[in-house]
């Protein structure tokens, strides 16, 4: 039912970038002209907005568009024909994003609230202009309105505690109006202000009292429910104390997560990540673990001497990602031969022979 | 006087009885295992890193290759983790088709390793009936989605293929009944055969507490006594609705996890019974998602009872149509890690014995 909503949803929204589009060539030179004595910021809208533009038409969600703007080439068949009107429209880009902005503003909730990396980079540019332009008060109210933006990741103070309160009204009639699945997404994004209610929420407060009681609030660094996987507590803990933390959780008779499920690790490009599944058979927990450490040379607490299932599920992580264990009692490649070179799963790997 | 002097024997990895490619480097002292190295990755085909570059759909067929014992199952888990995070609502009629053939798959996956393990032990004819049995199961699936292992059958959503016509389920429900008699046999001829007591019992021992330590799951994790299927205790997709058992043991040996295993194939054609009767009479096999799949930004977990044990799926996705990072937790590589343990001061007659009863798919193990 969700999908109906949103398939006219798609419609009217390809209907709006047709016709901002169309204003947006049309607009192309005044705008330019107006344009060309705008901010520094710009540069980085346009961008986004041009490699934008073919997939906004062929996908008919305009502001989602800019999220998707590095891959969004590869999903069109007629990219051609829009990147020539792509290019058109560039010099006007930075203005129809700010007309288009408003427009969408009000109609398309979503994205705004997304928090995807990319997407969020489109937004804060795109807000950074609003705040700038919003010295003049009135307009950066009538935009922060429709725009819950700039609670997700405000650079701007001033424009941030003026929006937080909208965006949290915003945010729950959005979370009305919107079907379930959208729902999910709003909640998904890394703002937390606005928690939804869970089931698993008193096991997450349970287990983060622990962990705080023992250790102190900084081990810490966030915990939430992962709505994204049926509500999954998770926390984010310090690698420093992590073994510690670790042993505590395996030991502590009302946590007692005796169970390591999952062990693995994520290359996130400006630092590497392990992620771990604990549960407990007695108490019935399940606990979802973050651990951040250096991309290069990172080192992790091997879990090993805690959980034995850890011993090849770390030399999985170290095979490929490069993530070393301190403490593994044999840290060797798990799959590929010893003499590779590299670790394959990393975003930087470079195969050593192309032709393989 | 006799001397010994300890032995390097290598295992596989072109052995029949590693089943697949396992390498194992064992040191022997005599006929007693001094100590065992097990050397994976002859099969590792890189699926989490291929599976950057794909979109979701296109990943189904690699998950066929990863179990390919019970492909039904890992087609599965991937689709549930993307309609997980979608939050999509899976058609009555799809659901229905889903535990239908994973539950046969179940029955399949446990004929195959009932066949392989006792000709293992030195038995060949349960392998010959036990394929006969699989084989028809095999022949269902084909009739259902073309392929007799790699069934790339689901998909975000749902399923792939209706049933081809209305006397598919009275096929199954023909296999079924006729299977129940033919599992009667195989405990008549096997499980009081004197020789396969002497072989499994008391072989590969463990309890509970070692289990939980190892990560073990499946009937390597019920074999000591834990109650833990995820089918009953966390349901997902509709198994809320059958009533079935969950089979345990607390010896924790080889012949427990036999008879597990055995027990379990009953217990899925109880739940294959009951979905015939429930199943729909209409309806759609597809829910409505979009032509372009592209999961929230976000990560999930999800996971699910194989008959290897628990497999689970991880995605962080940045909302694009590919995932960012895909992670399979497969239960056939975790479970394999106590081996060694397990092998240590053990007779080399029993190390097949052994590995066998852990049952893992290499497919699995190296991904």
């Amino acid at each position: 039912m969700a999908d109906e909503k949103d398939l006219e949803l798609e419609k009217a929204k390809a209907a709006a970038a047709a016709k901002a589009k169309a204003a947006a060539a049309a607009k192309a030179k005044a705008a330019a002209l107006a344009k060309a004595n705008g901010n520094a910021e710009q540069t980085a809208p346009q961008e986004e907005s041009t490699a934008a533009q073919p997939q906004a038409v062929e996908n008919a969600a305009p502001a989602e568009a800019s999220s998707a703007a590095a891959t969004g080439a590869d999903d069109l068949a007629d990219a051609k024909a829009k990147a020539i009107a792509a290019a058109k429209a560039k010099a006007a880009a930075a203005a129809a994003a700010k007309a288009k902005a408003m427009a969408n503003a009000g109609g398309d909730e979503s994205p705004a609230v997304d928090g995807d990396d990319a997407k969020a980079k489109a937004i804060a540019a795109a807000k950074a202009k609003a705040a700038a332009a919003a010295a003049a008060k009135a307009k950066a109210m009538a935009n922060a309105g429709g725009d819950e933006s700039p609670a997700a990741d405000g650079d701007d103070a001033k424009a941030k505690a003026i929006a937080a309160a909208k965006a949290k009204a915003a945010a729950v009639a959005a979370a009305k109006a919107k079907a379930a699945g959208d729902a999910a997404a709003v909640e998904s994004g890394a703002a937390p202000e606005a928690e939804k209610p869970s089931k698993n929420r008193p096991k997450l407060e349970l287990i983060v009292k622990k962990i705080t009681d023992r250790f102190g609030a900084d081990v810490i660094e966030d915990s939430y429910i992962n709505f994204l996987a049926k509500e999954l507590p998770t926390v984010v803990i310090k690698k420093e104390s992590w073994f510690e933390v670790a042993r505590f959780l395996r030991e502590e008779p009302e946590l007692a997560f005796e169970y390591l499920s999952d062990l693995h690790g994520i290359d996130h490009e400006t630092h590497m990540e392990v992620f771990y599944v604990l549960q407990s058979y007695r108490t019935g927990l399940v606990l979802s673990v973050r651990v951040k450490t250096e991309r290069d040379g990172g080192e992790l607490p091997s879990l090993t001497p805690i959980w034995s299932g850890a011993n090849w599920q770390e030399r999985e992580v170290y095979d490929l990602l490069g993530v070393r264990f301190t403490g593994h009692p044999d840290l060797r490649r798990m799959f590929l031969p010893d003499d590779w070179v590299g670790h394959p799963l990393r975003k930087d790997y470079v195969q050593y022979d192309e032709e393989v | 006087m006799i001397r010994t002097e300890e032995m390097l024997l290598n295992v596989g990895p072109q052995h029949p009885s590693t089943h697949g490619v396992f390498r194992l480097l064992i040191k022997i002292d005599g006929e007693t295992i001094v100590e065992a190295i097990p050397i994976c990755g002859y099969l590792h085909r890189g699926t989490e890193k291929l599976a950057e570059d794909l979109n979701y759909t296109q990943i189904i067929p690699y998950t066929d290759r990863m179990d390919y014992v019970s492909a039904m199952t890992t087609n599965y888990v991937l689709v549930h983790a993307v309609e997980t995070m979608m939050g999509i609502e899976i058609p009555e009629r799809a659901e229905y088709l889903r535990v239908i053939v994973m539950e046969l798959q179940r029955i399949a996956s446990h004929l195959v390793w009932f066949g392989t393990y006792l000709l293992d032990l030195g038995a060949l004819s349960p392998f010959l009936y036990a394929f006969k049995e699989r084989e028809k199961i095999l022949q269902l699936f084909t009739e259902l989605c073309g392929a007799r292992l790699t069934y790339n059958y689901m998909r975000v959503g749902g399923v792939k293929w209706d049933i081809p016509d209305e006397g598919w389920l009275k096929r199954v429900k023909q296999f079924i009944d006729g299977f129940k008699k033919e599992w009667e046999g195989y405990h008549q001829f096997v499980t009081g055969n004197e020789i396969v007591q002497a072989r499994l019992k008391g072989i590969g021992k463990y309890d509970a507490e070692t289990a939980i330590k190892y990560s073990l799951s499946g009937v390597n994790l019920r074999c000591t006594g834990v109650k833990w299927d995820l089918r009953k205790n966390e349901p997902y997709s509709i198994y809320d609705r059958f009533d079935f058992e969950v089979p345990t043991a607390t010896e924790g040996d080889c012949y427990s996890r036999y008879l597990l295993r055995m027990a379990e194939m009953e217990e899925s054609r109880k739940i294959v019974e009951q979905a015939l009767q429930q199943f729909p009479s209409g309806g759609e096999i597809m829910a409505k998602v979009p032509k372009i799949i592209k999961p929230p930004v976000g990560e999930t977990y999800v996971r699910i009872e194989s008959p290897r044990g628990e497999i689970g799926t991880y995605i962080y996705s940045k909302g694009r149509p590919n995932p960012y990072r895909l992670h399979f937790r497969r239960p056939s590589m975790i479970n394999l890690q106590i081996l060694p343990e397990l092998l240590k001061g053990e007779n080399i007659a029993n190390m097949v014995t052994i590995l066998g009863g852990i049952d893992i798919i290499l497919g699995e193990v190296d991904c």
